[in-house]
């Protein structure tokens, strides 16, 4: 086994790791404000991947065209989602609100298997096949494109809840649901328009995703899984741990799948879970609790 | 997290009179049924049965002490594999194998316990503690080749024409008698469990784990105890099912949707009762039958209909009876504790 051969999986790696950082940036947003934890996630995350897929097979639309219209549908199913279904549960018990979820995602893994069947499918570009040679390193031309993406999108989300008034706003009722009440925040709406935006960052994950692997109903729980793990190990509710976590969780995946075999790939982000939750249960950049 | 008091415990209280009566020819119901029932219908009452017993074991952990295990199916498949490992390896019958199963789960329950509950890990925190636990065992399991690895692990298939019960080889009938006698030992455990001071100390920490621990109860031993009864309880249920079903997949039992299951029965019934695991058993079996049946009738037999509309019903239930459907069932019904208590 080379260096070379090592570097470039690590790099390949920390790419898809990005994608991941920003599928777990929608998932932390989201338990960040509104504090429901989104078991629906990955699956909405699959919906996305199909729809891209739909997309391209019907007219030939390339997913990074796609991922407009599929984030402005998944800006409105987010917003709908938790104004119809969710908001009503925020203030029931965790168990309560975990079966809400429950059933939607299992109501959206069939619904596609309705609709797709259970066939792994994936998008076909000429891109895929190119890449960029940097002395003995190459680079997967559709990777580095689908990491940049996932990166710009999480620069928007960053600069919308740093500067303007309305992601303040949102950051106010993260921080204090009552406060945010008494200055006359329509919290509810906000509530909304945060599942929302953390829809978004699932729709152009999603997107970027079906570039990189195939897709089939039955990876929605694996997601939801893969999204927690990032979640955890970067820290709830903390927007650079997402991306952090993305990217180790990705490149512990790539490097395990070299040294190890691929199916037990995952056991490293679970160790790697088990490891932060004992030693940093708040996540490597979450914020103490206590 | 607040749930509405269900500090009645026990079976006089949690029952009047006439609840009492037609629990008694519910009994009576349950006994005679395999003598008239058709094998489907069997078949259809040993799914409810075990569900209802691993409803049961889960409620414990949840239910009375508020500790949300979404990684059951952990319990189920280590129980299941160390006693059918014992019976084909070294040809130890399930009798013997069914203390090491249960050994071998509480082991597990004690580690997650341990570092849950140690480092102060609670909440939404605990429940993907526990799934990454049963996720890490999974694919332990799936490249385990003693045990078969991800092909599978197998017991020899059962002689119908004689039962052993000494070996748990037989037929369906001794698996409903066996499985009905587990339910039955589990109910009166938990009645009892629920009447001991345990049983209050775990509904002290499920209401307030922190006024619990300012009144002197030691919260991180009976939060121990709580998972190390539920996962012993469990592990039989992994036992029953690999000689029930005589066939093990990690990818199956261990699976987090076989967890999710494990949980919709007592939820959907009623968190923290007796009779909730059993009647969200029994609903949901029923429900899931009857959708497929129906869907059969009219010709649509799409993959995935079937889990559509069960997803369906699971969310008008949530939203529409936030505490289950007994605590609402036994009002209606009249059979409801005279204190006005739930349960």
């Amino acid at each position: 086994m080379t260096f070379d051969l090592v570097a470039n999986v690590v790099i390949a790696g920390f790419l898809t790791g990005l994608v991941y950082g920003l599928m777990a940036l929608g998932l932390s947003v989201i338990f960040g404000v509104v504090r429901v934890v989104n078991f629906a996630h990955g699956e909405m995350m699959t919906i996305a991947m199909f729809a891209a897929v739909a997309l391209f097979s019907a007219w030939g639309i390339d997913p990074f065209v796609a991922l407009v219209p599929i984030a402005v549908a998944f800006f409105v199913l987010g917003y709908l989602l938790q104004a119809s279904l969710i908001n009503p549960f925020i203030t029931r018990p965790e168990h309560s609100q975990f079966m809400l979820l429950v059933a939607v995602a299992i109501i959206i893994v069939n619904a596609l298997l309705m609709a797709f069947g259970p066939n792994a499918r994936n998008v076909q570009v000429d891109y895929q096949l190119e890449s960029i040679e940097l002395g003995p390193l190459l680079i997967d031309v559709a990777r580095l494109y689908a990491a940049l993406t996932a990166v710009v999108t999480a620069a928007g989300l960053f600069a919308f809840f740093r500067f303007s008034l309305l992601g303040k706003a949102i950051r106010a009722c993260a921080d204090n649901h009552l406060g945010a009440q008494v200055v006359g925040l329509d919290v509810k709406r906000l509530y909304a328009l945060t599942f929302g935006l953390g829809s978004v960052c699932v729709a152009v994950a999603g997107c970027m995703m079906v570039l990189l692997v195939d897709v089939n109903p039955l990876l929605g729980p694996y997601y939801t899984l893969l999204a927690f793990v990032i979640v955890i190990v970067g820290g709830m509710g903390s927007m650079g741990g997402a991306l952090l976590g993305g990217v180790l969780i990705g490149m512990s995946e790539a490097v395990a799948g070299l040294f190890i075999t691929p199916s037990a790939k995952s056991m490293v982000s679970f160790a790697l879970l088990v490891v932060v939750l004992i030693f940093r249960p708040q996540g490597l950049l979450g914020r103490s609790p206590r | 997290m607040m749930l509405p008091p269900s500090a009645s415990p026990g079976l006089a209280s949690a029952l009047n009179k006439r609840g009492v009566a037609l629990l008694a020819v519910l009994a009576l119901v349950l006994v005679a049924l395999p003598w008239f029932a058709s094998s489907y219908v069997l078949s259809l009452a040993i799914v409810i049965l075990y569900f209802a017993y691993t409803g049961q074991a889960w409620n414990v952990m949840m239910g009375f002490c508020g500790q949300l295990s979404l990684g059951h199916s952990l319990y189920v498949g280590v129980g299941g594999y160390a006693a059918a490992a014992l019976f084909v390896h070294f040809g130890i019958g399930p009798w013997l194998g069914v203390w090491a199963a249960m050994g071998a789960c509480m082991a597990f329950g004690a580690v997650i316990g341990a570092l849950a509950f140690r480092f102060g890990i609670g909440g939404v925190y605990f429940a993907l503690l526990t799934i990454a636990f049963a996720e890490f065992t999974r694919i332990g399991f799936d490249h385990w080749e003693w045990l078969g690895a991800s092909g599978g692990f197998f017991l020899p298939v059962a002689q119908r024409e004689f039962n052993d019960p000494f070996n748990l080889r037989g037929s369906g009938r001794m698996f409903y008698y066996l499985l009905l006698a587990l339910d039955v030992l589990a109910f009166a455990f938990c009645t009892w469990l629920l009447r001991t001071r345990i049983g209050y100390y775990w509904q002290a920490i499920r209401e307030d784990p922190e006024a619990a621990q300012a009144l002197g109860v030691n919260t991180f031993r009976y939060k121990m105890l709580a998972v190390l009864i539920s996962s012993a309880m469990t592990s039989l249920a992994g036992v029953f099912f690999a000689f029930y079903y005589n066939n093990l997949f990690p990818e199956q039992i261990f699976n987090m949707g076989r967890s999710i299951e494990i949980i919709l029965g007592p939820i959907i019934g009623g968190l923290g009762t007796l009779f909730g695991p059993i009647l969200g058993a029994a609903m949901l079996t029923v429900l899931a039958d009857g959708i497929t049946e129906a869907l059969r009738m009219v010709g649509l037999e799409i993959p995935g209909v079937k889990q559509v509309f069960y997803g369906l019903c699971l969310l008008a239930v949530v939203i529409y009876l936030p505490q289950g459907i007994w605590p609402a069932l036994a009002k209606r019904l009249g059979i409801g504790p005279r204190d006005g208590h739930r349960q």
